[in-house]
């Protein structure tokens, strides 16, 4: 049937040029049914949801300005002595990896923007998926059926800190180079395996000829393949599901209230790109970042100091500072627990978070599908276990920089690790325990605005001389949104002993499933929303307190 | 709380804000009306925005004209001064900013475009349930279940089992690929350049050293004899025989086989850091410490260079030192431990 109306409007030759592309490209691909259900898309609009488009645009300008430094650089550590327009370094041995970074730097116009663009691009990227995953963390968008997305955003924020890692260690220069035999020592502290992972990972012994181009394949194709087919696929999952939404009036589990996709999104996300690019770019053209000339070539006897890695390997940085120097020999072997803890602590802190859905999906037992939002506070425990978890992260960042804090705030470095080792333990705790008494104390405010409602600052006098402040009554759009959140109850363990009085055996994943469920929806670990009732009887004036 | 603090006691208990739904104050009211923008209502307005848009595309445009010009005419290692940033090179400056300008304004008149005047009515659409209808489900799985068995790879076990077998084993190809990716470590990683006789050469100099030049105070670094930063190996070897040479007062020493293997007070430690390897260099002349710069290991030179702070796990080793007939400072063989990071067959 659709063949005809073609066929009619060819004999008029009056279709518009870019309907009959589509209706060919239709023919071929189909895509009028694609466009069906995405066109007009709804997303709903919050300052929040762009975290994850700076870290989608940031990544698309990676890899424009990666392919474009790719045409300039040379992933070989041939010596080759140095006589480019920088001065300073004239004559000297260097890689061709450092020789043609300083090449793009200095003769190629326009490279060193790019080479700059291309590294704030990084540190961005990076920034973007941590408080993406964050926002993401917090409001409890990883619930079912978002799980598999979570992992999927997780991996790329693993896989970016080593795409990361790879390419700033592609100039050669003392910095990375540095970082690169960190990498190797920590390799070599794995029990058993880690001297062979190293001899293959460098071809030998370090530095060798060869981890450049190695890191090269594994920085411009391995991992960000990877990455690419990681992000599509997380992007059409955030089509298949539909985004999330905060709890309004006209919002529900069964609906996405916002705007369509073509215009406003299309507009709008559309030119948040150029947005993302265009600051990126001014940055590029203002502040320096990695300037390589002026650390020099790689020397495995040399260093500088306040030697310091991109901020998102800081963290890992800060465990192998503050790890104490543990060593056990044993029977000609050596257990090199003072690098080698660090390296599991580094996956398990991160691996912690990653299974965080699963681990609280189990606690609530829930199977349902969420779609609306949670605010912080109406989560106090996971709320607060996130803040703890960003606090070991960021004891991590400072332990990292300890040398930096040390000169920079005249402190003893010794004092400053200190600080670090203890805060490592204290920090999460204190974190955590804060964190959950400021969203109870939300929580409760919440309680009171919807029963007695805002506070108006109006003073007023009674007759008998006393002041009292006007309290406002909220509307019902802001008493909808106060009370839509679902409080879950605390799983019980059930009946112990069954009706002949012999006892049952409580395993022992059900008591401890109890207990959590205890320490997230129990008594004083969440606040009851207000009930109709109560509402009612204290707005009806029969109320008696 | 006196009764007439009580919102109910109140004149307006709840001000003039009412609740629509007097039975049901909690429920969902639904979507606000849609509030119209200035731009909706006034065509002035909405003119106003429209000329803003396309300002910030025509800006677009010049800027984009100005990266252009900038390009051909700016040399590049031409340096200006901006205040605050200091002195930069001017072509990287100009490029980013008219780039950035470029691409902003583009992004910018996207984004005003979008909030002044398209539609901002919020609608809402439904969504679906995310897993299958039961039937569909139950289809799926009869569909499944009729696959399976049509392959018969349930009851030819045969098959199944060495279909298994072929596909575990196929990827060790892949893996047996990957040997060739470096050598064995063998015993590569105790060795370093420093034997008998081997003199030590000044970093800097490039001259062997005599006692003399070694002042107390004063730290220098050295390599043995015959490596060059020309040679082919030269990385690889200096990272492991990199040396630090310093003078102490033999008094000083606290640690008796340091002053055993030292030569009238000079001692000769390994200059890689036994945390994960990185060069150390900063000393402090009054206490004797070495502190490593990476990772803040602290070693006490007077005191066999034990670690006294900081995540290194064991002492620098020590090479043993003399001085030959012509008097240069020459080492007595090589460390007699692994010099760097602590690794499993270390022992």
């Amino acid at each position: 049937m659709s063949t005809a109306t073609n066929d009619e409007s060819r004999a008029r030759g009056k279709a518009p040029a870019g309907e009959r592309i589509a209706d060919w490209a239709d023919g071929r691909l189909g895509i009028y049914s694609l466009a069906k259900a995405n066109m007009r898309k709804i997303f709903p609009d919050h300052w929040s949801f762009m975290l994850g488009e700076v870290c989608m645009y940031s990544f698309l300008i990676i890899i424009l300005t990666g392919v474009y430094l790719t045409l300039f650089f040379h992933p070989s550590m041939n010596e080759v002595e140095y006589h480019g327009s920088y001065v300073p370094l004239q004559g000297q041995l260097m890689s061709e990896a450092f020789n043609s970074t300083l090449h793009i730097s200095f003769d190629v116009r326009g490279g060193l923007l790019i080479r700059q663009i291309h590294h704030w691009a990084a540190l961005i990227f990076l920034a973007g998926m941590f408080v993406h995953m964050m926002r993401v963390f917090f409001t409890g968008a990883f619930r079912k059926p978002r799980e598999i997305n979570w992992l999927f955003g997780f991996l790329l924020f693993v896989l970016g800190m080593f795409t990361g890692f790879t390419g700033y260690s592609l100039p050669d220069d003392l910095l990375s180079g540095t970082g690169v035999r960190f990498t190797e020592g920590a390799i070599l502290s794995m029990p058993i395996v880690g001297t062979y992972i190293s001899f293959f990972l460098f071809g030998g012994q370090f530095p060798g000829h060869d981890f450049v181009a190695r890191f090269y394949s594994i920085h411009i194709l391995l991992l960000p393949g990877i990455m690419l087919g990681l992000m599509v696929g997380h992007l059409i999952l955030v089509f298949y599901h539909k985004h999330t939404q905060f709890a309004g009036p006209g919002k529900t589990e069964k609906n996405v209230v916002g705007m369509p996709l073509l215009p406003v999104y299309m507009a709008k996300a559309g030119g948040f790109f150029f947005l993302v690019f265009g600051v990126i770019a001014v940055i590029a053209a203002i502040t320096q970042i990695n300037p390589i000339w002026a650390m020099g070539p790689y020397r495995p006897d040399q260093v500088s100091t306040g030697a310091q890695p991109d901020w998102y390997m800081g963290f890992a940085e800060g465990l192998v500072r503050y790890m104490p120097g543990w060593e056990i020999n044993f029977w000609g072997h050596t257990l090199v627990l003072g690098v080698f803890i660090p390296l599991v602590l580094f996956g398990l802190v991160l691996g912690v978070i990653a299974l965080y859905p699963f681990i609280e999906s189990w606690v609530t037992g829930d199977k349902d599908e969420h779609h609306i939002l949670d605010r912080p506070r109406n989560a106090p425990t996971r709320t607060a276990f996130g803040v703890a978890w960003v606090t070991v992260y960021m004891i991590g960042l400072v332990g990292g920089g300890n040398d930096i804090i040390a000169t920079h705030f005249h402190l003893s470095i010794n004092d400053v690790t200190w600080f670090v080792r203890i805060f490592f333990f204290a920090g999460p705790v204190i974190g955590f325990i804060v964190t959950k008494r400021i969203c109870l104390a939300l929580q409760r405010r919440d309680r009171d605005k919807v029963l007695h409602g805002r506070e108006t600052g109006i003073i007023k006098r009674l007759p008998h001389g006393e002041f009292i402040e006007i309290h406002e009554g909220l509307s019902q759009e802001q008493l909808h949104t106060l009370t839509a959140h679902h409080q879950y109850e605390p799983a019980e363990i059930g009946a112990t002993v069954d009706e002949n009085g012999v006892e049952r055996k409580v395993p022992a994943g059900e008591k401890l499933r109890a207990k959590l469920s205890n320490a997230y929806y129990g008594e004083d670990n969440q606040i009851p929303k207000p009930t109709v009732e109560e509402y009612k009887e204290i707005t009806s004036g029969h109320g008696h307190h | 709380m006196p009764e007439e603090n009580l919102p109910a006691a109140q004149d307006h208990p709840h001000g003039a804000v009412s609740v629509a739904d007097e039975e049901h104050p909690f429920s969902d009211p639904g979507l606000p009306p849609h509030e119209h923008r200035i731009q909706d209502i006034d065509e002035r307005a909405a003119k106003r925005s429209e000329r803003v848009v396309a300002l910030l595309f025509t800006i677009s445009m010049l800027a984009t004209v100005g990266f252009i010009v900038s390009y051909v005419t700016i040399p590049h290692d031409k340096s200006i001064f901006v205040f605050p940033i200091g002195h930069i090179s001017a072509l990287n400056f100009a490029l980013g900013l008219t780039l950035g300008a470029a691409l902003f304004c583009i992004g910018a008149g996207a984004v005003h475009w979008a909030r002044t005047l398209m539609s901002d009515e919020e609608v809402a659409s439904e969504r679906h349930a995310i897993s299958a209808p039961a039937e569909v489900r139950a289809q799926v799985h009869a569909d499944f279940k009729q696959g399976a068995k049509e392959s018969a790879l349930g009851r030819r076990k045969l098959i199944r089992n060495t279909m298994f077998g072929a596909l575990t084993l196929v990827p060790l190809s892949g893996v047996m690929l990957l040997r060739d990716l470096g050598p064995l470590p063998g015993t590569s990683l105790r060795h370093t350049l420093w034997a008998k006789g081997k003199l030590l050469v000044n970093m800097n100099t490039n001259q062997p050293l005599r006692p003399e030049d070694v002042v107390v105070g004063s730290l220098t670094f050295a390599k043995p004899e015959g490596l060059e930063e020309a040679s082919e190996d030269f990385q690889n070897e200096i990272a492991k025989s990199a040396l630090m040479i310093i003078r102490l007062q033999p008094k000083d020493i606290k640690d008796k086989r340091e002053l055993d293997w030292a030569h009238d007070g000079i001692v000769a430690f390994s200059k890689i850091c036994t945390h994960v390897g990185c060069p150390i260099s900063l000393y402090e002349q009054q206490t004797h410490h070495v502190l490593c710069p990476c990772h803040q290991s602290t070693f006490d030179l007077s005191d066999g260079a034990r670690v006294i702070f900081g995540p290194a796990g064991h002492a620098l080793p020590q090479l043993r030192i003399g001085v030959n007939d012509e008097g240069y400072l020459e080492a007595l063989g090589d460390f007699d431990e692994p010099v760097g990071p602590a690794f499993w067959e270390r022992g």
